[in-house]
């Protein structure tokens, strides 16, 4: 059980939540995720962690509301507990000079590029990310972005900021004008995270890619989190999350995503 | 024992056989011929007074039958009902060579259901702090045997469980239906009382080291179990609607989906369920399978009934139930539909060859007589090995080639000072009565360290 100490809607449906957690706080690492149960109800989910401090003992995650689980993580206020919240679980990014990095943040994962845009920069990297929503005002964090890496390059779908449609799409377009990329990350949803690999992969820019497949435990005990990569099966709580996006089987990922729409939408309406 | 009939149990998660009455466990705690030297005992991995706790019953002294009774096993209710009796204690009773052996089993859990029907449990007295802190890693029975006993020496003892309940394998994977889980959070709550301070959502080898928990601690116990699931490395294993048996119990128990919607983790029910393996946990698998709803649940096991591993009991179980046994059949392939769903199972015929390592004759294939079976949902229930977490983020843990961590079987001590294990992360998946017992073993061995200083 943890405490609440902060929660707040950053744009439409996007919400950032501030735990009490010292330990945890002084532990984690860009990349690292954390598994969360909003109550005694709630399914287990994977959440990425977004932002830390440790002075204060606390660390943020952002999360996207869809799902029943995230449905009910949004109804919780300040003061209020999070039934059960562990981490930090997962591989953390590597983080090395590289050169230029592109870093791609969706959804979520604004969130979840923000600290490793600030570990890269503190290595000596050029960080350049890119961040994307449909409309300008469902972009958010874009300050602390902005601060963390050298430069930020947005996409709306609206063209309401930046470049018309989605981060791939300039991604592409800058690759093509002969841009040069030492490593791209990329963390937001499947579909953004399968486009910049298929987009990369001709450049020959190392990709690496934050998965988020359906978890149970998030410890590696159930294999719910099964996914091949370089034709073996690995387990994307323990081994990743982050893998090397050329490496993917793609076809594998994306028909395991969808296995649990129906049933997730009974639990929403009989909620 | 009386039970609730398969056509009505197969539609409730209710506990199958009822227990025994008073009338009933003093019946047949009075077959027991007290022997002088009890072959029982000999034959329980924990050495439990057998021919003591019987003789309190028979004479209707359930209070005293259960202080006997947990003076070396605290959690009786537990083992009462998952031990393998019929391998241990009764396979060797007197009696049994002639007649049906005393039913140890029943009147353990008899016992312990008797004292939880009477509210409140006596808490043994605890001598004075020996001012020793002592971590143990994992909420399993090893652990929660390792912290009972060394709490009861006066240590100061706080466990870390990863899950976000204690219990281990009895939470996670043994169903309701086994094994009810009121009972297992009753000896838990037991656990507390002696002063155990229990911290959950604790993954040790990520928030904290073992080095780390070897500076704020005199002694670490590893207690984390075996719960790494093997897959068959067949073709369409990653198909939609196939699951590792832990992933389909820990949906099914841990997260209570049976329960859903009002528990909101799903799992997919299906119509036609397949399961692969002959252990226990396939039992509980294609049995939990029929309860969600499934119209056939079917077995799948390379060898034939006779080498299953699992209890005869729950095979006995299952088969009363109809789960449907396709033995000396092993799959090959699964086939999926258009969308990544798992419609086929494609099997292989076995016939029994020479005997292989374990003794048991060696399945192999018979050419030219494969078989399909349709399924919609496939559990793979092969095995399960230990989880590579801290030995990999522990490198002075030595491990053996199956991923296990050698530790001395009379002390429980690992390569690593100052470090125990015990339970299935040292054997392999094994039993709750094992695990228990490595428990015990370890928490003689720390203490007498925590004494000595000697390693
Ligand atoms: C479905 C099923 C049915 C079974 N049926 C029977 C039966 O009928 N009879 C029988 O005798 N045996 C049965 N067994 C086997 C028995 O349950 C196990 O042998 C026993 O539970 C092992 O106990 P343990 O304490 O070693 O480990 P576990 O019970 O596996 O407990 C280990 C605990 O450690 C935790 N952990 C792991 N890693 C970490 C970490 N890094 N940090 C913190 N915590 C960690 C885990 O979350 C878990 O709670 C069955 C097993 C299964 C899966
Ligand atoms: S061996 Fe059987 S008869 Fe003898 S003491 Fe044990 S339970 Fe009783
Ligand atoms: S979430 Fe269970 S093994 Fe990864």
């Amino acid at each position: 059980m943890v405490k609440i100490v902060e929660k707040e809607q950053i744009a439409p449906n996007v919400h950032s939540c501030t735990i009490e957690a010292p330990d945890l706080a002084r532990k984690a690492l860009p990349g690292h995720f954390v598994m969360v149960i909003p109550d005694k109800y709630s399914e287990r989910i994977p959440i990425t962690l977004s932002d830390w401090d440790t002075e204060k003992g606390t660390v943020t995650i952002v999360f996207l509301e869809i799902g029943a689980a995230t449905q009910r993580l949004a109804e919780l206020k300040a003061g209020d507990d999070i039934y059960s919240f562990t981490g930090p679980l997962g591989m953390p990014f590597e983080i090395e000079n590289f050169g230029t990095v592109g870093l791609v943040g969706g959804c979520y994962g604004i969130g979840g590029i923000y600290q490793a845009a600030k570990a890269l920069k503190s290595k000596g990297n050029k960080v350049i990310s890119y961040s994307e929503a449909r409309s300008s005002f469902l972009l958010y964090w874009n300050n602390k972005l902005e601060e963390a890496s050298h430069e930020v390059r947005y996409s709306t779908v609206d063209a309401s900021l930046g470049s018309r449609g989605h981060s791939h799409d300039l991604l592409e377009e800058n690759l093509r004008s002969g841009e040069h990329f030492d490593r791209i990350m990329a963390v937001g949803c499947t579909y953004m995270m399968y486009k910049v690999s298929l987009i990369t992969r001709p450049f020959g820019v190392k990709t690496i890619v934050s998965m988020n497949p359906v978890m149970i435990d998030g410890t590696g005990m159930c294999g719910a989190c099964r996914l091949v990569v370089g034709g073996e099966t690995r387990f994307a709580c323990v081994d990743g999350p982050h893998f090397d996006g050329h490496q993917i089987d793609w076809d594998v990922v994306l028909d395991r995503r969808r296995a649990y729409l129906e049933e997730e939408i009974i639990s929403k309406e009989r909620w | 024992m009386r039970e609730q009939p398969p056509e009505e149990r197969i539609r409730n998660f209710d506990e199958v056989p009822y227990g025994y009455t008073p009338e009933e466990a003093i019946e047949e705690a009075l077959r027991c011929l007290q022997c002088k030297n009890p072959a029982c005992i000999q034959g329980c991995p924990v050495e439990i007074d057998i021919p003591g706790f019987v003789k309190f019953i028979a004479e209707n002294k359930f209070r005293d039958g259960i202080v006997r009774l947990k003076e070396k096993n605290i959690m009786p209710a537990i083992c009462g009902r998952v031990c393998p009796q019929e391998e241990q204690c009764e396979q060797v009773c007197i009696v049994g060579k002639k007649n049906e052996p005393v039913a140890i089993g029943r009147l353990e859990r008899f016992l312990a259901d008797w004292e939880r029907s009477q509210g409140e449990m006596d808490i043994p007295r605890i001598p004075a702090p020996t001012g020793k802190k002592i971590a143990i890693v994992g909420a399993g029975p090893a652990g929660i045997t390792a912290a009972a006993d060394l709490a009861r020496l006066g240590h100061h003892v706080e466990i870390f469980e990863a899950l976000h309940e204690p219990g281990g394998v009895l939470v996670y994977g043994i169903p309701e239906f086994r094994l009810p889980k009121a009972i297992v959070f009753k000896e838990i709550d037991f656990l507390k009382k002696l002063g155990v301070k229990l911290h959950t959502d604790t993954v040790i080898g990520k928030i904290k080291s073992i080095d780390e928990l070897l500076k704020e601690y005199d002694a670490v116990f590893l207690g984390t179990g075996a719960g790494l699931p093997w897959f068959m490395n067949v073709p369409g294993e990653n198909l939609n609607g196939v699951y590792s048996a832990n992933e389909y119990l820990t949906r099914a128990n841990l997260m209570k989906a049976y329960l859903f919607p009002k528990y909101k983790t799903p799992i997919i029910k299906g119509r036609r369920v397949a399961t692969v393996g002959g252990g226990n946990v396939a039992m509980d698998c294609a049995r939990t399978a029929l309860r969600l709803g499934a119209e056939k649940s079917i077995l799948i096991y390379r060898r034939a009934r006779e080498q299953m591993p699992a209890r005869e009991e729950e095979i006995h179980h299952a088969e009363q139930e109809g789960v449907i046994f396709k033995l000396l059949s092993n799959p090959a392939a699964f086939h999926g539909s258009e969308n990544g769903w798992v419609k086929e199972a494609e099997c292989i015929k076995m016939k029994l060859g020479e005997p292989d390592e374990s003794g048991r004759r060696r399945p192999v294939p018979i050419e030219g007589a494969n078989f399909k079976v349709q399924v919609d949902v496939v559990i793979i229930a092969i095995g399960n090995s230990p989880n590579p977490l801290i030995p990999s983020t522990t490198p002075d843990i030595e491990s053996s080639k199956w991923g296990t961590v050698i530790t001395d079987p009379k002390t429980g001590k690992t390569s690593k000072k100052g470090v125990f294990a015990g339970g299935d992360v040292a054997t392999g998946a094994a039993t709750v009565i094992l695990a228990m017992g490595a428990g015990k073993i370890a928490a003689r061995g720390i203490h007498e360290y925590l004494k000595t200083g000697v390693w």
